[in-house]
């Protein structure tokens, strides 16, 4: 009954990347559920894993270089478990992934055309006809305005918000059932960015597909996701449904976040900075939250020693003890 | 695309003028003169000035290039002084061998080249392609010629597998054999020159294949199910060839330069080995014109670069 609605599980998924010979946790025991019908955003730093998750999820790590463990159930199969030709009935075809940088993402040498019938060449049985039809229909989905046009023409004839689109078109063209999205507006500019978001949920909408939409702007996971995970260092700190994240954010990690973001009825005069960097995967701590060094005024006995997820309010989870009593230092949480 | 073609042919004009107003000057500068030694180690120096002045010879280098030029566009290249016939039949009887050892020599490269650079790249730091790198440098560190000498003495002198200098053995009779023996001829230095002619192309096309294989419309392509068969095919093949396939104007007069050593080595009636010659022998009106043909070969060579780059890279189109 549960599988009916929520057809992707991540379970405790851990990715490991080959440093000179040793592997490094890029993420370590994901948990996540994606449902049909809903947006899942995850949002952290740049350097938190938000992308190693998704590729992950699309099996694009070089076996050779990368150690994944755990489980990716997708509709009754554990993606991990599938070779390469088991993989790519799933990629491009029940999940689709649109990229971060729309001018590199398409092979410059090839039209529009053939870049976006080549995924249905490998997923559909359509004629030639029925291709160029169909390549035509998703062009004016994503809300290209002369899709004979562009259709014949090559990647750098395009603009940047046109090239994502494109890319849109790709990855929705044998209409997946699940979209990864990583960072699709970053390289775009505001106008084009909601633009895009627009089309992204119209998507959703008509084909019932799943998001994840991965994002360092809190801009857009308030004005599109429905649920959201908030990721530090490979790790997922908070998750819930974007009301709860954003009106009671619990983990240090999410306040700050949220407090470092420009808001037009708060006009401090400086804003509010996260001291410090993500640790590099080969100085990742081993133990302890990983997030204590960046917030150094919490006492140590704040923390728990293995930091687990609890859950707050029900569908609110939150990891480690130490959000119970972190405040902020102009708030008088200076103990230390 | 014509207009544009035209206009660089237009261009060229100049550079050609430039080319062989120094080309000229060039040779005019080299020490020693035509008639020494070639007639009688003993001639008298009074009839060799004499022949000197007869032909123009201590005229001031503007009045001489000035015959050249006005000769030049009569169709005629002067006489050698070597050979005493016309310099365009002298070069008009080398031309031929040289063309078919560099074409020879270039599908030769290629068709080496390509399978290597690509399946290096592919399995970029595997076994062969480590193979294949070493077998590059080596080859790089060794000088043209030094391989040349070393090929002719293995495979011509010790294993005698093939002739080791002419373009034609003197018993060829009828067609067949005829063409027989000019292969024959062509096999080793050929098969030499394309030993040295990969190096480049193969380190090359390696480096290309392996920026494509991680760029990030390989990954489109995988994200999209395409096997990795097929992205080879459709997506890294073509755009790596690209830069090789702009090369390839480039590598024709590379392959003329080539020859010089070649021919010389192997003693091949060629171009290079005539242009060697008439260095030696101060044969001034043959090393001006050979000099000035080469010098035309290499701005068509750059101008063929550019078309076959705006046919095959959509983003370079000029008009």
């Amino acid at each position: 009954m549960e599988t009916a609605n929520n057809f992707l599980r991540i379970k405790d998924v851990s990715t490991a990347f080959k440093i000179n010979g040793q592997y490094y946790d890029a993420i370590s025991h994901i948990n996540l559920e994606v449902h049909h019908d809903e947006i899942l955003a995850i949002v952290g730093e740049s350097g938190c894993g938000k992308s190693t998750l998704a590729t992950t999820i699309m099996g694009l790590h070089d076996p050779s270089e990368t150690h994944i463990t755990g489980e990716i159930d997708f509709e009754d199969t554990d993606l991990l478990q599938l070779d390469d030709a088991g993989y790519n009935r799933f990629r491009g075809a029940k999940i689709g992934m649109i990229f971060q940088d729309p001018l590199s993402a398409l092979n410059p040498l090839k039209r529009i055309e053939d870049q976006i019938s080549e995924v249905m060449t490998y997923h559909t049985s359509l004629s030639k006809a029925a291709k160029h039809d169909r390549v035509l229909e998703l062009l004016n989905q994503v809300g290209i305005v002369n899709p004979q046009r562009t259709a014949r023409q090559y990647p750098h004839e395009l603009s940047g918000g046109m090239r994502q689109r494109v890319i849109i078109a790709i990855a929705i063209a044998c209409k997946p059932d699940l979209i990864i999205a990583d960072e699709p507006t970053t390289a775009l500019d505001v106008t084009i960015q909601a633009q895009i978001l627009d089309v992204l949920r119209d998507i959703q909408r008509e084909n019932h597909a799943g998001i994840i939409l991965i994002t360092h702007d809190l801009g857009v996971v308030a004005e599109t996701a429905d649920q959201v995970a908030v990721m530090y260092a490979g790790q997922i700190v908070e998750k819930g449904s974007a009301k709860q994240i954003f009106d009671t954010p619990e983990h240090p990690y999410t306040r700050s976040l949220l407090r470092s973001m420009p808001q037009l009825d708060n006009q401090q005069d400086d804003l509010y900075v996260i001291k410090g960097n993500v640790p590099s995967l080969q100085k990742m701590p081993t133990k302890g939250d990983r997030f204590a060094p960046r917030i150094p005024w919490v006492p140590a006995s704040a923390h728990e020693a293995d930091p687990q997820m609890h859950e707050v309010v029900p569908g609110h989870w939150v990891r480690c003890t130490c959000y119970q009593t972190f405040q902020f230092p102009d708030e008088g949480g200076v103990t230390v | 695309m014509w207009k544009t073609i035209l206009r660089r042919l237009l261009i060229m004009i100049p550079e050609v003028i430039i080319l062989s107003i120094l080309v000229f000057l060039l040779a005019k500068a080299m020490p020693g003169d035509p008639f020494t030694g070639s007639i009688n180690p003993k001639a008298d120096p009074e009839q060799i000035h004499h022949l000197m002045k007869l032909n123009g010879l201590y005229d001031p280098w503007y009045q001489q290039y000035w015959h050249w030029v006005v000769h030049l566009f009569h169709g005629n290249l002067g006489n050698s002084y070597q050979y005493q016939e016309p310099v365009s039949r002298l070069i008009a009887g080398r031309a031929g061998n040289t063309l078919w050892l560099a074409l020879f020599t270039m599908i030769l490269t290629y068709a080496m080249a390509l399978p290597m650079g690509v399946f290096a790249g592919r399995h970029e730091g595997q076994l062969p392609d480590t193979v294949i790198r070493v077998y590059t440098y080596v080859t790089y560190c060794i000088p043209f010629f030094v391989i040349l000498v070393i090929g002719i003495w293995v495979f011509g002198y010790i294993l005698g597998w093939f002739p080791t200098t002419g373009s034609i053995s003197p018993n060829a009779n009828g067609w067949a054999q005829t063409i027989g023996s000019h292969l024959t001829h062509i096999l080793l230095p050929g098969l030499l020159g394309a030993l040295f002619g990969t190096v480049n192309i193969v380190q090359y096309l390696r480096s290309e294949v392996i920026d494509a294989k991680h760029s990030d419309y390989v990954r489109t392509a995988q994200s999209k199910g395409v096997p990795s068969k097929d992205i080879y095919r459709h997506h890294i093949f073509r755009n790596s060839l690209l830069p090789i396939a702009a090369f390839a104007g480039y590598s024709i007069t590379g392959l003329l330069n080539g020859s010089i050593f070649t021919e010389t080595v192997f003693s091949y009636p060629g171009m290079g080995l005539l242009f060697v010659n008439s260095i030696i022998y101060r044969d001034y009106t043959v090393i001006t014109a050979l000099v000035l043909i080469y010098g035309i070969l290499n701005l068509l060579g750059t101008l063929l670069s550019d078309i076959i780059l705006s046919l095959v890279d959509p983003r370079i189109r000029i008009d």
